[in-house]
Formats: C-alpha cells, structure tokens, sequence
C-alpha cells in the first residue's frame, strides 16, 4: 500500500506532544546533550528530538509507561523508573539546546528522529558512544558527526546540524 | 529591499516545481520546497545514507500501554466544564503498514486549532478567540484491527506569514507510531474540498498529486450521527520497514 506522507511538526505542537520528564528516561546513567542548528549556524529553537534505544543488555523490547498518566486528573505522571521504556521526546529549548539522560545502549547507538518547522519529512541520525562497523564505512570527516564527544565521566556532547559545513549524516532505511 | 512574496510568487514557484516533478510517484514531500520558506535552511543537503543491517535498533520501537492514555484523552470536547464552540465532528480510520496489516496498540496522538483558527500557543498571535472549552489536544491506542477515533471539532483556517495573505487550509496534525522507529509519521490531515489546497506551500510539498490526495479525509455520511456530529474517515498507511515485515519479506 502507498504511505500517508509527511507533513511538518510546525511551530505549535509544544502543548500537545512534550511531556515532563521527556528526556529523562533513567537516573544514574550517562547524559546527553546539545544543540539543534540550521543552515546558517543557528539555533533552531523549535526542533522535537524524539530517542529510541535498547537497553545495557542489547534488549529491544522497551516497555509501556512513558507517558503514564494520573486516571484521576489525566495529567502525565510519567516513568515510574522500574521498567526501561527506551523511548524519550525532547523539544529543544529557547537556545535550541536538548538534554536527555538515560542509560549506555547495549548496542553501541541511541536512534534518533528529528523533527521541526521548516522539516517537512523528519530525520533519522544515531548517536555512538565508540567504534562501529557502520560508522567505518564512512568518510571520517562524516562519520564523526554520529559520535558523541565524552566531555566528562557520563556526560557526552552531541550536535545535530540540518544543513551545512558540519551537516549531521542522516539514514535511510529504505 | 526584496519586495514582499505574494501568494502569486508562491503559486508560480509550486507550478514550476509540480511541473518539474510531473508524472512522478513520490510517497513523500520534498524537504527542500522553496515557496514553504522555512524549509530552505532546515534540511540536508547531503544524501541520506542506506541502512541494511537486518539486527538495526531501528527496526524496533516504542510500545505504549492503557496506562499511558485515558479514557477522556480521545474526546476533545470533554476536557473542560464547557462545551467548546464550532462544527461537533469524529474522525476515525485504522492504522496500517506497506502490506496492510493493522497496527496494534499503537499510540496516536492529534493536534488542533480551535473553531476560529487559534493555536492554544503562546506564540500564536493571531487576532482569533481562543475558546476556553477547548485545548485541541488528544490521544488514544489504536485497537485489535487498528482502529481509532477522536471526537473533535472541526477546525478553521488560519493565516501565517510564510507569504502575503498566506493562509492554511484546515487541518489536523496526527502523530502515529508502527511497530518500528522507521515507520514513525507526523502529518497533517485535511478536510475534503478546502479552497486553500491550490494555496499552500506545505501540502503542496507532496508534488505527486496521488500522494496528496492520501492527506485528506473523505467525508462519510453513514458516520455522521443525528442531531449530533459530523463523520469524517481517514486511514493511515505507514512507511518504512520493521523487523516483522523484514522476516516475512526473506
């Protein structure tokens, strides 16, 4: 069957698809964090950054309870921290800068889908920690846009450029 | 000083890019769409690169659960002490992959402008009334055949400043989750027969016209409910693989 297309996120969907706690998909882990830029070396503000991963052990298999809500006033109460939901959504913030923390993937990459006004199809990127059989086939100048840098013990950099100079390598999955 | 884009700028510069791209088959819209301004510096100007690598997390994704929803999340008109103002409507499909199969308990998630045309945004200016009855948010899981429904109300129309006079055709933004990271969709569903269609840049992003029309709802009177609302129906197909298309396609 044919797909439904895309269209934008636009500029308004801050009341509707963040939810406290978003990022925040385990305590005691690693932290990441950085800054969503367009063409022009700006920072886009209104970029949705939505993370997919598996667990320390590899596992894939996720769990409900991301966005685990109050049945008495409907308001989301989130995680309760026992399971490992491997999802979290961020919106970027006024400077353009995310944060998420979460714990070591067991395969070596977290995914992650962008999306944004002005993003008319979202983006897939990962985000590695280490080598990789993938990122080797790579041009090194590429490659190194999927690698978090390691500023401090569990605390990892990592940019997404749309457009330009550094632009970040986007995937395909057919 | 460049003089101010008019709408006949905009028309001009979708014509020559749905005439470029005639005849065809494209699923998706292109993210570079010039006469859709912000696209210009917010999308990539590399080719993406192709990942075949059957153990991909991507392959895999979230799961939601009851626990994530309520039972009042999928009637927007019963958020509230009021009843909020506008044409009382439900929406309803099901939710589908390539091959057709349903997609089960999956999360969809909607977004709106009220009656008048007013985002329950702070960054919202339009000189439209915001309705107090209404915040324009929903959600629900699809079910064993993967249906879902919303009841709603139908929202209006409302200028931005892409362009002079710029406007945008009545729709409700959709956000759906498959069984895989790859087939997740944030689109815009549209109500038959809008006038602005022919306007607007981000529909227009679509260049094959048979993928357009998959972005609109068809009106469907057995689904309307006397003396009360009006029904629309919209099925959803997904794109991109997941790990139980990709073992039935070996």
């Amino acid at each position: 069957m044919n797909p439904t297309p895309s269209q934008t996120v636009g500029p308004f969907y801050g009341y509707a698809l963040p939810f406290p706690g978003g990022g925040d998909l385990a305590a005691g882990g690693i932290t990441v964090h950085g800054y969503v830029y367009d063409g022009a070396g700006d920072p886009v503000p209104d970029a949705l950054l939505e993370f997919w991963q598996a667990d320390p052990s590899g596992d894939l298999s996720g769990a409900p309870g991301t966005l685990r809500r109050d049945p008495v006033t409907g308001a989301v109460i989130g995680r309760h921290g026992l399971d490992f939901t491997g999802f979290g959504r961020v919106p970027t913030d006024a400077d353009g800068r995310y944060a998420l923390r979460t714990l070591m993937p067991g395969n070596g990459y977290i995914s992650v889908c962008v999306f944004a006004r002005g993003l008319l199809h979202h983006l897939y990127t990962r985000i590695y920690f280490g080598p990789d059989a993938f990122l080797d086939a790579l041009p090194p100048h590429r490659r190194e846009t999927l690698v978090a840098a390691r500023e401090r013990e569990g605390v990892y950099r990592f940019d997404i450029h749309l457009q330009g100079e550094k632009e970040t390598v986007f995937l395909d999955f057919g | 000083m460049t003089p101010p884009l008019t709408q006949s700028d905009i028309d001009r510069e979708i014509a020559e890019l749905h005439k470029a791209h005639d005849g065809e088959e494209a699923d998706q819209p292109r993210r570079d769409f010039a006469p859709y301004r912000s696209s210009a510096l917010r999308h990539p100007k590399q080719p993406l690169i192709a990942v075949d690598d059957p153990e991909a997390a991507e392959l895999t994704g979230p799961v939601f659960g009851v626990t994530d929803v309520t039972a009042l999340d999928a009637d927007l008109t019963k958020q509230h002490l009021g009843e909020p103002l506008g044409e009382r409507i439900t929406v309803q499909g099901r939710v589908l992959d390539r091959s057709g199969r349903p997609v089960r308990g999956q999360l969809v998630e909607i977004w709106q402008a009220n009656a008048s045309g007013r985002y329950l945004h702070q960054r919202d200016d339009h000189p439209a009334p915001l309705d107090p009855n209404f915040t324009g948010v929903g959600r629900c899981l699809t079910d064993d055949e993967g249906r879902y429904a919303f009841t709603t109300i139908k929202p209006g129309a409302y200028p931005w400043r892409n362009h002079v006079n710029a406007w945008r055709p009545a729709h409700i933004h959709f956000s759906v989750f498959g069984t895989a990271f790859t087939q997740r969709l944030v689109t815009q569903m549209y109500f038959p027969n809008d006038p602005l269609f022919p306007y607007d840049p981000v529909l227009n992003s679509v260049t094959d016209e048979r993928a357009r029309q998959r972005l609109v709802a068809a009106y469907e009177h057995d689904l309307s409910v006397p003396e009360w609302s009006l029904g629309y129906r919209w099925d959803i197909v997904l794109d991109g693989p997941s790990a139980t298309w990709m073992e039935e396609g070996r």
